[in-house]
């Protein structure tokens, strides 16, 4: 059952991160989007790792997505026309791609030779309350760093925004 | 009870099958009823019927409506976004309908030796799946706007997605405070946390609780959601005096309706949801030997009122249907003293109750208060809710942890 709820999800999620390059329309792009990342939810979930789906799909699905939709949105934006300037690119970019993925995945060969394999059910501490335990003891160094950046990014977005004072 | 049939109904899947069914079909039938009860109190608030053709007192109108719905005309426009126009609808109702799945409405109950409990299934992230899934549900309507290419469906959209974001975080924060009083995401055990009464007689529940009572959370978390739902005074995305209908202009027949049971099904979740979080769930308002013996007596009590009503007939038909009416509520009174639902019934009875009375302020509020001006609506989510939860959450988290 959960080797076919893999399968399946893992699948969406290849095509819909497919569909988003392939996709004309930014809208169709940005909801393939939002399911790659539902999908890649329910692949946290299988995993045991129950806080981060739910994370997931509130903070990126259900709020940067929307974000991204209501600009687009507003925006207006119609179908983008493809440039027919391309063909060069087009011919080096399939045995580029294919050269990337063969490095990638020869680094992780390389760099975890003899990791298990991943058993679903096996990991349990993904709860709200392990994820809470992990962050504000032995990682909370990081995570107050992180929380500044984030500050400092909202800080500079609200300030690069505004308009020049007279 | 033959073991046989027990240990075939105790089976994991045919138990959650049974039980999906019956919370389906209970939850759609309530669906078109509070529509009916909806149409009703605004119509006696405003001093006049309500629908009264459609059987007895307008009760078979829910089931004319959705004749009429799903036989009329499937109308398609041709300026629409085909794909994204029938996919809205069905994001719409499918994020709305599976909030149901994590509510418990009540304890654990034994029936025939089959333990289970009162709820399709317990998530430890209960809480965190009802917020995925309503920020999901902006999708819903903010498409059906885009696709429908019309300039008031678009800005119907719009003002809902930057509705919906901007009062997710205060409804988020409000959440937060009790959550510290539970301490757990699960629906069930933040439920559990309030059983009980404080000093002999008054409940343990949220609002109620020391250190730290919630009231001030219960009432950011009520307002935060009448703007989840897209409901009056925060009903801007279909502001029909200056946006025709909306996001849903150029929907018709089921599509239409569709959005329709979605804002009734999110209705019905968020009432649920403060209930479990700030009224105790299904834990009773009085203690023990008395809880039993209220809904009993509430129903027959409406039910002699009924029967009295129909003594002295106003219309034509009401010394039938009243007395009709009265009778039912008479033997619901008698089903509860039955020791064996007793344990199923009295629990339900005080979460429905609750849910009811919550269902009931948004229909009233809806006959009461005009409609927000849009920048008021911005002002009010983030120059006043924001603040004010964001200090209510350090208020509590002080509170607990410096008294509990």
């Amino acid at each position: 059952m959960d080797a076919i709820l893999f399968f399946l999800f893992a699948a969406i999620a290849v095509v819909s991160a497919i569909n988003v390059v392939v996709q004309r329309h930014p809208i169709s792009s940005a909801l393939s989007l939002v399911g790659v990342m539902g999908s890649l939810a329910v692949l946290y979930l299988l995993l045991g790792a129950e806080f981060i789906a739910a994370a997931q799909m509130i903070v990126y699905a259900g709020a940067i997505m929307v974000l991204f939709v209501f600009v687009i949105m507003l925006l207006n934006t119609g179908a983008e026309q493809s440039s027919r300037k391309g063909k060069v690119l087009t011919i080096v970019a399939m045995p580029l791609l294919v050269i990337f993925l063969g490095v990638v995945s020869y680094i992780i060969q390389r760099g975890f030779p003899d990791s298990p394999l991943v058993k679903f059910g096996e990991f349990t501490g993904g709860g709200p309350k392990d994820v809470g335990m992990a962050l504000f003891t032995r990682y909370l160094l990081p995570f107050e760093v992180t929380s500044v950046l984030i500050l400092i990014a909202i800080i500079g977005a609200v300030v690069l925004a505004r308009k020049e004072m007279e | 009870m033959n073991p046989d049939l027990t240990s075939i109904l105790g089976n994991f899947y045919v138990l959650t099958l049974i039980k999906l069914a019956l919370v389906a079909f209970v939850l759609l039938t309530a669906l078109a009823y509070l529509q009916w009860i909806e149409r009703k109190v605004i119509a006696h608030i405003q001093l006049r019927v309500g629908p009264t053709r459609v059987g007895p007192h307008g009760l078979l109108q829910p089931l004319a409506d959705t004749i009429k719905l799903l036989t009329k005309e499937d109308l398609v426009p041709a300026h629409v976004n085909k794909f994204f126009y029938v996919l809205a609808p069905m994001m719409a109702v499918f994020f709305a309908l599976s909030a149901i799945a994590v509510i418990p409405f009540g304890p654990k109950i034994n029936i025939f030796g089959i333990e289970t409990y009162m709820q399709l299934s317990d998530l430890n992230i209960g809480l965190l799946y009802l917020l995925a899934l309503s920020g999901m549900g902006v999708y819903g309507i903010a498409l059906a706007g885009w696709s429908s290419n019309n300039k008031y469906s678009l800005i119907g959209g719009l003002r809902s997605s930057a509705q919906m974001i901007s009062y997710e975080l205060p409804l988020a924060l409000a959440i937060a405070s009790p959550l510290l009083l539970a301490g757990s995401l699960s629906l069930r055990e933040i439920a559990e946390s309030q059983a009980g009464f404080m000093l002999g007689f008054i409940p343990r529940w949220s609002i109620f609780q020391m250190p730290a009572p919630q009231i001030l959370a219960f009432v950011l978390f009520m307002i935060a959601g009448f703007a989840e739902t897209n409901r009056v005074p925060f009903d801007l995305p279909e502001a029909e005096n200056e946006l025709v209908a909306g996001f849903h202009t150029e929907y018709s027949s089921m599509k239409f309706a569709s959005f329709f049971m979605a804002e009734y099904a999110n209705m019905v979740t968020l009432c649920s949801v403060a209930t479990l979080l700030f009224l105790g769930g299904w834990y009773p308002l009085v203690p023990a030997p008395v809880d039993g013996f209220i809904p009993p007596l509430l129903l027959w009590a409406g039910g002699a009122m009924l029967i009295f009503h129909g003594l002295q007939p106003a219309r034509k038909w009401d010394k039938y249907t009243m007395p009709a009416f009265g009778a039912v509520f008479l033997l619901a009174g008698f089903a509860f003293l039955i020791p064996f639902l007793q344990p199923v019934l009295v629990p339900l009875f005080w979460f429905v109750s609750k849910v009811g009375i919550l269902l009931f302020l948004f229909i009233w509020v809806r006959a009461t208060l005009p409609r927000f001006r849009y920048d008021q609506l911005m002002r009010f989510a983030w120059a006043f809710m924001f603040p004010v939860s964001v200090v209510h959450l350090f208020a509590t988290a002080l509170l607990v942890a410096l008294l509990k």
